[in-house]
């Protein structure tokens, strides 16, 4: 296992979204897929894993996060050093005011780096990665905002993977972006997986079940089931999960 | 009977509105109406000697130069203490104070700063700096008279600039594993520049035109040289111009005009600056 987590309880100051007794471990190289009705909690353990959820009040925190075998919860944990490990995609592109270039080198240069040539490696490897290159080779240097939604979603992609993180967390990556873009993105991922480990939040039941090696179920805090995505979507063995998977709710 | 209801209400709609427009448009007259007054009363007093050269006969003819020099160095010391102070603090209220107690406190007294009368500054400076600190009548005591005058306004402005930059930038920053300060250097303080700017200029060009302030903290009557250090007391534009107007019997009309016509220049040049800088900014904008 990548990523263990044992029996972990969130709660907010402001009373919304938690987690509750949260127990799961997340395979390499596969992707899982976190899913169910909004406000279930999938957003929230995404930003326990790179510890983002620090930005939030967080009223009540309990429970392990194992990556790699170190609890990342702990408060001796360096953050800076984990968020270079555990990469994020948002659910609207929200490209940094400046050029796709910048874009995709500003965690790297925030790191430190300064060479030149490894910089532009860099940028090449990660719009390749993206499945961008083709489209922005050629304009690098404008600004990634003049760029359409499926575009920017994927720059963002790309600006993640620059950092050469080990983990990739996508919060509804798709959530904007036509049903083209979402292709681009969806087969962008089945090529990470095979270097990364990736954490789906996916935008619908149908795309969970597209993409899912692994498939875990959240319902109002909960895990109500987790296993390997062919099993879950075609025979689940909770009703819960069942009744929502056929569209009985939420 | 409808009917007339109706058009009798659309009548009074397109009275109503003819109204509000003439009061908008009303607003617009005292400015223009000032300007021309100065340009055409003032104008014929404009020459190379007025701006370069320094007063005559008890200020009744010659220039206005050092009066000219010094409003620039007061303007260029408020500028060098209210600037950093301000940014700096504006920065703590937006990115890092929590909302508590002590913060609320801070935002309260800067909301009382911007509305003490500014004579009332003027008596401060003269106890804290003139006396106090010893630094006696002089530029640096004026200036620093006048930039407590300005912080609230650069603070104000700063934090909104600040505010106005979407979270999302911040989130981002974050994850990709920036720090707060990093974050802040290079994305959100570049991105509220223009509004920082724009709140820095109107700051400056509010002290540039005071008079109170620098009364007893820094203003001389007349000097017949240009400063020569901090220390020195200064004359400037706003002082001059209430002493000619009313302490120098016999002055000539065209000089008081003429000397409010720089200043009001001079104010009126940075007030175009900060709104050429403002929609240049929202004509780049991205988001």
């Amino acid at each position: 296992m990548k990523i263990q987590i044992n029996n972990l309880s969130i709660q907010y100051s402001d009373g919304t979204e938690s987690l509750r007794g949260i127990s799961m471990g997340v395979r390499p190289n596969a992707v899982t897929v976190l899913f169910g009705p909004a406000g279930g909690g999938k957003s929230t353990l995404l930003r326990c894993l790179n510890r983002l959820n620090d930005l939030a009040e967080v009223k009540t925190a309990s429970g392990q996060i194992l990556i790699d075998g170190e609890n990342i919860l702990d408060p001796k944990t360096d953050v800076i050093a984990l968020r270079r490990k555990v990469g994020m995609v948002f659910a609207r592109p929200v490209p940094l005011p400046m050029s796709i270039r910048q874009n995709v080198t500003y965690g790297l240069e925030l790191a430190g780096e300064k060479r030149r040539a490894k910089l532009d490696e860099a940028v090449e490897r990660s719009l390749k990665l993206a499945a961008i290159w083709d489209e922005v080779k050629e304009r690098l240097d404008d600004p990634a905002a003049a760029l359409s939604g499926g575009q920017q979603q994927r720059v963002c992609l790309a600006r993640a993977l620059a950092l050469q993180p080990e983990i990739i967390l996508l919060d509804e990556p798709t959530s904007g972006l036509d049903p083209i873009s979402t292709g681009k993105v969806e087969a962008a991922l089945q090529e990470l997986k095979k270097e990364y480990t990736v954490i789906l939040v996916p935008q619908s039941v149908q795309q969970a079940a597209r993409t899912a090696d692994y498939a875990a179920f959240f319902l109002q805090g909960e895990l109500i089931e987790y296993d390997e995505g062919a099993k879950l979507f075609t025979a689940p063995k909770e009703k819960k999960t069942e009744d929502y998977i056929m569209g009985r709710f939420g | 009977m409808m009917k007339f209801l109706s058009r009798h209400r659309h009548a009074t709609q397109k009275v109503g509105f003819a109204l509000i427009t003439l009061i908008a448009f009303a607003t617009v007259l005292p400015i223009i109406g000032t300007v021309i007054f100065i340009l055409v009363q003032g104008g014929s007093a404009i020459s190379w000697e007025f701006l370069t050269g320094f007063p005559r006969d008890g200020m009744r003819g010659g220039g206005i130069l050092p009066a000219i020099v010094g409003t620039l160095y007061l303007t260029l010391g408020v500028a060098a203490f209210s600037v950093p102070l301000g940014i700096a603090a504006a920065i703590y209220l937006a990115e890092y104070a929590k909302d508590n107690r002590a913060t609320r406190l801070i935002r309260l007294a800067i909301v009382n700063l911007a509305g003490i009368p500014s004579v009332v500054y003027g008596l401060f400076g003269l106890g804290l700096f003139v006396v106090f600190l010893r630094l006696g009548s002089s530029i640096l005591a004026a200036s620093l008279t006048l930039s407590i005058m300005t912080l609230p306004v650069i603070i104000s402005a700063t934090e909104e600039a600040l505010r106005s930059v979407p979270q999302s930038f911040r989130t981002v920053s974050i994850s990709l594993g920036a720090t707060r300060w990093q974050t802040i250097r290079k994305v959100i303080l570049k991105e509220a520049l223009p509004g920082i700017l724009t709140g820095v200029i109107l700051g400056l060009e509010r002290a540039a035109g005071e008079t109170a302030p620098i009364l007893f903290t820094g203003a001389a009557f007349f000097l017949p040289r240009l400063p020569h250090s901090p220390f020195d007391a200064t004359m400037a534009l706003p002082y001059h111009l209430f002493v000619i107007s009313t302490q120098v019997p016999n002055m000539p009309i065209q000089i008081q005009y003429g000397t409010a016509l720089v200043l009001l220049v001079f104010v009126l040049t940075m007030n175009v600056i900060a709104t050429v800088i403002r929609s240049r900014a929202r004509a780049k904008r991205q988001w």
